[in-house]
């Protein structure tokens, strides 16, 4: 599998660790349990395309929206993580 | 000898001696194991995995299932070697597998005569009685009977490498598709990797007598190689086998650098290669397969393609009379091609009726083979003529051609199912199984030369454009257009005897007819239940006609009964490739302190932590035990002065005009009220509420901040931050970074430490550097950083200065703690030091503790939002049942107290059901002279002075301890604020 990171092109996966989803970046705000059980715990288990979150730990550490097919690992978006969120605001 | 007087492409000027099973041959450069002891009329190579029944050569590539070798001697002996792949170099060692004593007499060849009790899925129904017989005597010998070749039981002491290759088309396989895709997209300008498995680029065009552009394909070949492997954008990799495919464009590949060498001065046996392409294009050819019928797998039984082979590339007669037995065109050829080297062709049995073969010798139409003769080898035939009379026809060699078979198998490695081509009486691959990915030639069931040559052209001309690079047009060279016509013939039905269909495993005929009786029928089902095709050669001999078989016996055609999925490698791939440069030091990168070679000088003993590898202890003369050691080091830092190099403790330097929201927001605590000189204790959670980690972090100057983590946790921390900063609050204008490797840290612990620094800073006073104060100072001229921070309990400072001055500092702080009647302290002094005073570390933080567990909810702001506040808050996390922090000391006869160690109540049997608790650390404290531990109890801060037992059930350790808070050396903090 290849991510092609913003900032330093196309790389091996090797080079970047995964997380998990993206609804991670929907962090909930005040204290209402339920959001947050929701968020920390609850995931859908799709199959095709996902939004995901993986950091280039080997690289220039920026988190990274990756949007990847489960089933045949294609990917077919990557933004940075600061973007999605800040546009999401 | 059966060696041609002319011909092949071997080096007949050089002879090159070889042993196989202590006797010594000779070959020539260019000969396989298995050419050269053809020519040395040697047909037996093997014994079959379960019935030892003699096998000879059946191919002559690396889809060989008999001639498995063990080459070479002692620790680089590697066993189950393909003869067929081998190259014979000077002085070689190899040796038959699978028999005992010789190959020629093999006692366990009695599994022969037993096999009506072995068939398939024996051990699902014999030797089951008695029941502990299996595992005791059963088993161990089916195990020694059944096998390969045997492990040397040494380390393997060759080198293996790894390596990364890009290219914007990666040819796979170097027959004429494969050579035809190079040379058009070379000319193109593409930077391409071609990579073959074999030894010498040409594929069938080295293994056939046939013309390519007017001359011999052999040569053709030779020319197009050299012709490529002069231009600056070609790379070409023989003895490359691709051997997976995988998402990305990415390829495996294997690379045998020095297995064909008597020596490779150095260079590693095997490279383990992953290409990178843009595209691919596969001309891995295709495989022939064998008919099976009555004894059709003795020594001199081969496929005709493999005859061919002998002849023409090696110059070895497989036979001096042979027969062939065929379904299809290529069986005549093969006939052919031997009568015009003068070979005797005694019979050419056609399966099929509606043909007339153009061969001059004895020719059977709508015939079969139904049963073979000889001792160690194939001495006769018998045919069943289209009339059924039965004709015995003699042979050494019997020449077998049932079709052909796609290599399709990499484009299945993405869960691509192939497509049945009936006219072929083969499946091919479908289109786009692999991402950028064409099949062509005959890997694409086009089997005539010029077909392949036009395929490979076309992809090629196809990956340009895609590329965007040059359009070529080359001419395609004249050559032999024949497809050759073939009538799907799998097995010769209504015969007596074993028909083999996986010559490896000893799967027959009739034992797929088992399976399918017992009802075992899903190709998955037959396959695990005869283990037909899980040999080394993966079932590239023996998945078709067993499919075939089964689709007989059920009725369905041949793609309704399906194919097994064909997984990586392509080929056996050696442990030592796959790990390459992972072996020994390779596992895992060293992390050193800049006192490490300080500390080795002195004897220090080391240990792991992490990647880390720190000073357990300073050994003393007169010291033999670790023990000693560190009591002294414990005993040296409470009553004068200790030095210790705490580097490997993660440093994360922060800054920005929202740094301080920002540590708000990680910690439990509030971190923006800290002025500048002062260093405050912090608490990190998870958003799900259990501690990460815990650490100090001092403000150096305005929103400048140092943070220290805990040595393993450094790199989940630093992940944890950055994912704050860019996932949840990319608003906040705050960066981070690590400096661990930038500043050597180095602890100065015990009551004279003021002393110690006093002759080394300036002002060192408790006014200049209280408790947890922290500052700018100059050691000897080196600017460094001075907190007033402990870890042990005592008056202690961390000193921390560039890396390029930790040894110094360290030596120096050393000879004067010294001086003082201290010294240098390693891990065990420091753990024990941290136990006394009841400071954690994860042992204790284990992932499932929270702050209140730990007794530290005082430290959960209440004013504030931060990471894993709201999930603390779950009712289940704030049983006051749940296990809490306690300290334990033993109060029986028993004074031991083992690390791990459960907890149960004092009358209780130590089962799971009443566990209280378990150990988390544990030392001996010299402070205290005792054993103490740290514990987590149910209830444990409600349990202050009760008696409760820490069981070893493993050591068997039992151990009446009382309950007692953790901090058990000056709990009332007043050495440290001294």
């Amino acid at each position: 599998m290849r991510i092609s990171c913003p900032h330093c092109g196309e790389r091996d996966h090797r080079e970047f660790e995964y997380l998990g989803s993206a609804k991670l970046l929907e962090r909930p705000d005040g204290g209402d349990r339920a959001a947050f059980h929701d968020y920390v715990f609850q995931r859908k288990n799709p199959t095709g395309e996902n939004a995901e979150l993986w950091q280039h730990v080997m690289g220039c550490s920026a988190w990274l929206h990756v949007v990847r097919n489960i089933t045949t690992h294609e990917i077919t978006a990557v933004k940075l993580a600061r973007d999605v969120k800040a546009a999401a605001r | 000898m059966n060696r041609f007087p002319t011909g092949g492409l071997i080096d007949r000027d050089i002879s090159i001696p070889f042993t196989f099973d202590g006797q010594t041959y000779t070959a020539h450069p260019g000969d396989t194991l298995a050419s050269a002891l053809l020519a040395n009329g040697v047909r037996l190579m093997g014994r079959s995995f379960k019935y030892h029944r003699p096998r000879g050569v059946l191919t002559a590539g690396s889809e060989e299932p008999n001639a498995l070798m063990e080459i070479g001697i002692g620790a680089d002996c590697t066993p189950n070697t393909r003869a067929t792949t081998q190259e014979v170099y000077n002085g070689m060692v190899a040796q038959s597998q699978n028999r005992f004593p010789t190959l020629k007499a093999d006692i366990l060849a009695v599994n022969d005569l037993l096999s009506p009790f072995l068939g398939a899925g024996f051990y699902y129904k014999t030797f089951m009685w008695p029941k502990k017989f299996w595992e005791a005597i059963y088993e161990p010998i089916i195990r020694r009977a059944a096998g390969l070749g045997r492990l040397s039981g040494q380390a393997d002491t060759a080198d293996y490498d790894k390596a990364w290759a890009y290219c914007d088309v990666l040819i796979i396989g170097g027959g004429p598709a494969g050579l035809m895709a190079a040379l058009t997209a070379a000319k193109g300008g593409a930077k391409i990797i071609l990579a073959d498995e074999d030894f010498i680029i040409g594929g069938r065009l080295n293994s056939e007598q046939t013309e390519v552009d007017g001359k011999h394909s052999q040569r053709w070949a030779a020319e197009v190689a050299t012709q490529l492997a002069e231009m600056p954008n070609v790379r070409v990799m023989t003895r490359t086998t691709v051997t997976g495919a995988y998402d990305g464009g990415t390829y495996g590949a294997v690379e045998r650098v020095g297995d064909h060498i008597a020596d490779a001065h150095g260079a590693p046996r095997q490279i383990f290669w992953r290409i990178v392409a843009k595209h691919t294009i596969l001309a891995a050819g295709a495989t022939e397969r064998p008919i099976a019928f009555p004894n059709n797998d003795r020594p001199g039984i081969m496929l005709a393609s493999a005859v061919r082979t002998y002849a023409h590339r090696y110059g070895v007669a497989a036979g001096q009379r042979v027969a062939v037995f065929t379904n299809n065109d290529d069986g005549w050829r093969t006939a052919r091609d031997l009568m015009a080297l003068g070979v005797t062709v005694t019979g050419l049995i056609d399966a099929r009726t509606d043909v007339a073969p153009d061969v001059d010798c004895p020719v059977f139409t709508g015939a079969a083979v139904v049963g073979t003769g000889g001792r160690l080898g194939i001495e006769r035939l018998s045919v069943r003529t289209s009339d059924g009379s039965i004709q015995q026809i003699n042979a050494d060699c019997l020449a077998v051609s049932g079709g052909w078979n796609p290599s399709l198998h990499l484009t299945g490695h993405m869960g691509g199912k192939p497509t049945w081509r009936e006219d072929i009486a083969a499946f091919v691959p479908s289109p786009d199984s692999i991402p950028n990915l064409v099949t062509v030639g005959a890997a694409n069931g086009t089997f005539s030369t010029l077909g392949a040559l036009k395929e490979g052209m076309a992809a090629a001309k196809a990956a340009l454009k895609n590329l965007r690079l040059k359009q070529v047009r080359p001419k395609v060279p004249a050559a032999d257009d024949a497809q050759g016509a073939v009538t799907a013939f799998w097995h010769v039905p209504d015969v007596k005897g074993r028909s083999w269909l996986d010559f490896q495993n000893d799967v027959t005929v009739k034992d797929i007819a088992v399976a399918h009786r017992e009802n075992f029928r899903s190709v998955e089902h037959m396959k695990r239940y005869t283990t037909l095709g899980m040999a080394t050669d993966q079932g590239k001999m023996s998945n078709m006609g067993a499919l075939a078989v089964m689709s007989a016996l059920t009725g369905q055609s041949i793609p309704e009964t399906g194919t097994t999925i064909f997984r990586p490698p392509y080929t056996p791939v050696q442990m030592g490739a796959l790990g390459a440069g992972a072996a020994g030091k390779g596992f895992a990168p060293e992390r050193l302190t800049t006192s490490h070679d300080w500390a080795t000088s002195r004897g220090a003993s080391m240990i792991e932590v992490g990647l880390w590898h720190r000073a357990s202890w300073f050994p003393r003369e007169g010291e033999t035990y670790w023990r000693q050691s560190c009591d002294r080091e414990v005993k040296m830092v409470r009553e004068a002065v200790g030095v210790c190099d705490v580097s490997t403790l993660g440093k994360i330097d922060i800054q920005g005009p929202d740094a301080g929201v920002f540590l708000d927001r990680v910690y439990t605590n509030v971190f923006s009220t800290l002025k500048v000189g002062k260093v405050r204790y912090g608490l990190m959670l998870r958003e799900d509420g259990m501690v990460l980690d815990d650490g100090t972090t001092a403000c150096i100057g305005q929103n400048h901040y140092v943070m220290t983590t805990t040595t393993g946790a450094t790199g989940p921390v630093m992940s944890h931050l950055e994912f704050c900063a860019q996932c949840l609050w990319p608003e906040l204008d705050v960066t981070m970074i690590s400096v661990t490797e930038q500043w050597a840290q180095i602890a100065v612990a015990g009551p004279k430490s003021r002393e110690l620094l006093a002759g080394l800073i300036d002002d060192i006073s408790n006014e200049s550097f209280p408790f947890m104060g922290c500052g700018a100072v100059s050691i000897s001229g080196v600017n460094g950083r001075l907190f007033r921070i402990s870890y042990s309990g005592e008056l202690a400072y961390e000193i921390a200065v560039p890396a390029r001055y930790g040894e110094s500092l360290m030596d120096e702080l050393v000879k004067r703690a010294e001086a003082l009647g201290g010294g240098v302290y390693g891990m065990e002094a420091l753990n024990v030091l941290r136990i006394e005073k009841g400071f954690l570390t994860h042992a204790e933080m284990d992932g499932r503790v929270t702050a209140a567990d730990m007794g530290m909810s005082g430290m959960m702001s209440t004013k504030k939002d931060f990471i894993g506040k709201v999930s603390s808050q779950r009712d289940g996390l704030n049983d006051p049942m749940r296990e809490q922090l306690v300290g334990i000391k033993p109060t029986g006869a028993v004074r031991q107290i083992l690390g791990g160690s459960i907890m149960v109540n004092v009358d209780a049997d130590p089962i799971r059901e009443n566990m209280q608790g378990h150990v988390t650390s544990v030392c001996y404290s010299p402070t205290l002279d005792g054993m103490i531990g740290l514990a987590f109890v149910k209830g444990g801060h409600a349990r202050i002075g009760q008696t409760i037992r820490a069981v070893d059930l493993l050591r068997n350790v039992d151990t009446l301890c009382e309950i007692v808070s953790p901090q058990f050396h000056d709990p009332e903090g007043e050495k440290l604020r001294g």
